[in-house]
């Protein structure tokens, strides 16, 4: 059975219309063959941060951030915007998480909802639709780059004006023109390559080292698979700038084990949506690629999820979800239905944007436990798609075992008990 | 001299003779508490100690001249718990007390488990934070070891324990407590703990820095009371009317370029904030700009029509980028140009607050080929501002 919601896609780009209307030729500046030529943008490489791991970086000017944020004000004052974010209320609900709210009626459309099959993660990309390659460079802020693993401690990049070069497949940062939030952008990874919104460990790395990158940890990334209420079928991860908590990062977690690349994975606790946390690891590239791993195996297993990168990229939340199923189940009652919250990864971390003023004005810590609740996979569910995760990124029962002998042995202070998943709660062992 | 030991005065002589002999008592009755603890100005750029116990110089192993100045983030390192630090500066932000559980590092480098109690400071007319209190408990683990060999039973009442596992956020997880194994003995010195993810501290610990916080606030309370100042001397903002909170200002703070924020809901649209580039730049003293509208900074020679043009904008609540001739009080009295930028600035009620205005002298336009662009590094600024001012969810107009 076919499963499909109907909604009103967010637009994200100037360039974006419906999807019946076909775009002929250009001089819409964009990205695609017609207009690519002699675009020009900044670029900004990062350093090679696996050399940085345990060093404190001080960088005296935030640089990436003084980009973002002078590019955008640029754009804002130029009115590409389809309205101005600033101008829309938002508070903290009162309550032991301190949800935040937005009353933004500008942001969805009064018009006729889209279909979206929601019963496939994994979907072939259809150069037809809307992508990436179809918006105004003008929404373009820089090209984003890793270094290059071979290079020597080379530091920071920047280079004001560079040509877009079509061979070396750039990643580029945009911005969206329906924010939900001031500094509200797409990091659209190899962007002339047209990859299917998915994710894969290139990719990942790339958004894990924007978040490092960036160095202030209230610009989070975020990353929405389909089904978790991505609108656009062209790979891309979000981020805005919110100087406050998210709730998700104010919830406890249960340490459930510690993988072979240090990196430690827990379950969120006290937290409406059931999910994994994880952290550490000897280097960047194995808290991404462990990440990495389990997304994998959550999309082939067609389970929908949502990514939020957190605390300058020392935090990655893994959150399985199952709403748009229920909604094409009928499963979802009206009056939640109603609200037309679409629970992507922000509001999955605890930042609500709301579409009517009543809802604004009686929101509140229950009703927003209420809804990520729905969204949420059942405990049952989640300890099956935990088994499925661990399974993925090699943490079988029986190795665990053998494992375990292999710590007890080598005295290095601190002693990190596993865990075997589902059935947790064993009593502690010192070293 | 004041607690910041500052060299830049910003009061008058006769202020400042008495500001020194009430900061001198003030200074003698701190240093007689036997406790561990800081104190820090949020109005200073960096949130940084402005005062430290002697107490807390021989737990931390540096001297007074190596603390003075630093943020509390200095005594941070790789195996602090994320989520803790993430705790206290939401604590800073919301202007409230916390206590948790937190692991610092010595000079030496060694890391140690301690209790950290903060508690805000309230200045006595307006009731704004003007500073803030942190209390450290170091936590014994060969207290509990002692005290859990000869008790059983439910000990989580009584005596702190370390889990390994369980990572706390804002809210005390109910669990029971997982005893401490105890092959080990006395002998053992505080190594092992720092390896553990969390570590409760006791009640008699708990106890300790709650009387330690009274006793601090108590102190400055009766300084406050007595001479109705900032403990450090320094003002940051307009006295009683529309001071910005600390949280605002020390996101602001952050900023190094040169701005101001000014008030428009205000009569005459004084400036309430002015950052430290901008009295670099002009020369002037934060107490003789702040409450100022900004033609002061405007002279003989400024054209007029300019300063018309920006009156338009604002009156329409527009941006407006101008070249304007200004006059400085450095010591040379030295006129600038000033490639100036004003941006209305909304808050989270989605009103306008306030009017931001960047300041770049036009001389320091240097085209740097691996630089920003100095728009860009002039509109980050305006970015900046805007980010903060939405956040600071406490500011009204």
């Amino acid at each position: 059975m076919l499963l499909k919601i109907k909604r009103v896609p967010t637009v994200v780009s100037n360039y974006q219309k419906d999807e019946t209307v076909e775009e002929g030729g250009c001089g819409r500046n964009c990205l695609s063959k017609c207009c690519i030529n002699g675009a020009r943008l900044p670029l900004y490489t990062c350093k090679n941060l696996d050399k940085s791991i345990g060093e404190k970086s001080e960088s005296p000017v935030m640089f990436l951030e003084s980009l973002v944020l002078g590019e955008w004000e640029d754009r804002f004052q130029r009115g590409l915007f389809r309205y101005d974010v600033t101008s829309c209320e938002t508070k903290v609900i009162p309550g032991k998480y301190g949800f935040i709210a937005q009353l933004n009626e500008g942001r969805h459309l009064k018009k006729r909802p889209t279909e979206f099959r929601v019963d496939k993660v994994l979907q072939p990309f259809d150069g037809n639709k809307f992508n990436f390659t179809k918006v105004g460079q003008e929404e373009l802020l820089f090209q984003f780059e890793a270094s290059n693993d071979d290079d020597d401690d080379k530091g920071i990049q920047f280079f004001p004006n560079m040509p877009l070069d079509a061979d070396n497949s750039p990643s580029v940062v945009a911005i969206n023109v329906s924010p939900i939030e001031y500094g509200h952008v797409l990091l659209i990874p190899r962007v002339l390559d047209c990859l299917p919104q998915m994710i894969d460990h290139k990719s990942l790395l790339l958004a894990l080292q924007m978040a490092i990158e960036a160095a202030n940890p209230y610009f989070r990334l975020g990353y929405n698979s389909l089904g978790a209420f991505a609108t656009i079928n062209h790979l891309h991860f979000q981020a805005y700038y919110l100087a406050m908590q998210f709730p998700i990062e104010k919830a406890s977690s249960l340490k459930m084990t510690t993988t072979n690349n240090g990196v430690k994975i827990s379950n969120l606790l006290n937290y409406p949506v059931r999910g994994l946390l994880f952290e550490g690891g000897n280097s960047i590239k194995d808290l991404s690629d462990t990440v990495s791993d389990a997304s994998v195996c959550l999309q082939n297993n067609s389970i929908p999820f949502n990514i939020l990168i957190s605390d300058s990229g020392k935090q990655i939340f893994l959150l399985p979800q199952c709403y748009a199923e229920k909604q094409a189940l009928g499963e979802v009652s009206s009056k939640l239905l109603d609200t037309q919250v679409n629970p992507a990864v922000w509001e999955m971390s605890g930042h609500m944007v709301l579409k009517r003023k009543e809802d604004y004005e009686g929101a509140s810590e229950e009703k927003a436990w209420k809804l990520l609740a729905e969204v949420s996979l059942s405990e049952e569910r989640f300890k099956e798609v935990n088994t499925l995760i661990f399974e993925a990124i090699g943490l079988s029962s029986h190795e665990e075992e053998e494992e375990e002998l292999e710590e007890q042995s080598s005295m290095n202070g601190g002693f990190i008990r596993r865990v075997h998943c589902p059935s947790v709660k064993e009593e502690a062992v010192s070293n | 001299m004041s607690l910041t030991e500052s060299s830049k005065s910003v009061f008058t002589e006769e202020e400042e003779k008495e500001e020194s002999f009430n900061a001198l008592w003030i200074k003698e009755a701190l240093d007689e508490l036997p406790h561990n603890f800081t104190i820090t100005d949020p109005f200073i750029s960096g949130h940084p100690i402005v005062f430290a116990s002697l107490g807390f110089l021989k737990m931390t192993g540096y001297s007074k001249e190596e603390v003075i100045g630093k943020n509390g983030k200095f005594f941070q390192g790789p195996k602090t718990n994320r989520r803790s630090i993430m705790e206290i500066r939401e604590a800073i932000r919301e202007e409230r007390s916390i206590q948790v559980s937190l692991l610092n590092y010595r000079k030496s480098g060694s890391p140690f488990w301690m209790l950290f109690h903060m508690s805000p400071v309230f200045g006595k007319n307006d009731g704004k934070v003007i500073h803030f209190v942190a209390v450290q408990v170091p936590i014994s683990r060969r207290e509990h070891h002692r005290k859990l060999r000869n008790v059983s039973g439910d000990l989580s009442d009584h005596f702190g324990s370390c889990r390994r596992e369980v990572c706390f956020g804002n809210f005390v997880h109910q669990d029971r407590a997982l005893p401490l194994e105890c092959d080990d003995d006395d002998d053992d010195d505080e190594q092992g703990l720092e390896d553990w993810e969390h570590c409760e501290a006791s009640e008699s610990e708990k106890l300790k820095a709650v009387e330690a916080i009274n006793n601090v606030l108590s102190i400055l309370k009766r300084y406050i009371e007595l001479s109705g100042r900032l403990v450090c001397g320094k003002r940051y903002c307009l006295r009683g009317a529309d001071c910005l909170s600390s949280s605002l200002v020390i996101s602001l703070g952050r900023i190094k370029q040169s701005f101001v924020l000014t008030n428009p809901c205000l009569p005459d649209m004084p400036i309430v904030y002015a950052s430290d580039a901008f009295l670099t730049l002009t020369g002037y003293k934060r107490q003789e700009v702040l409450g100022q509208n900004c033609r002061f900074l405007s002279g003989v020679d400024t054209d007029f029509s300019v300063l018309y043009e920006m009156k338009e904008c604002i009156l329409k609540g527009q941006s407006c980028t101008v070249q304007i001739l200004n006059y400085s009080n450095r010591k040379d009295k030295s006129t600038f140009w000033n490639l100036l930028h004003i941006s209305p600035v909304r808050n989270a009620s989605g009103k306008t607050a306030y009017f931001v205005g960047v300041q770049v002298e036009a001389s320091c336009r240097n085209t740097e080929s691996k630089e920003l662009r100095p728009e860009t590094k002039q509109l980050s600024v305006v970015g900046a501002v805007r980010v903060a001012v939405r956040s600071s969810f406490m500011v009204t107009c």
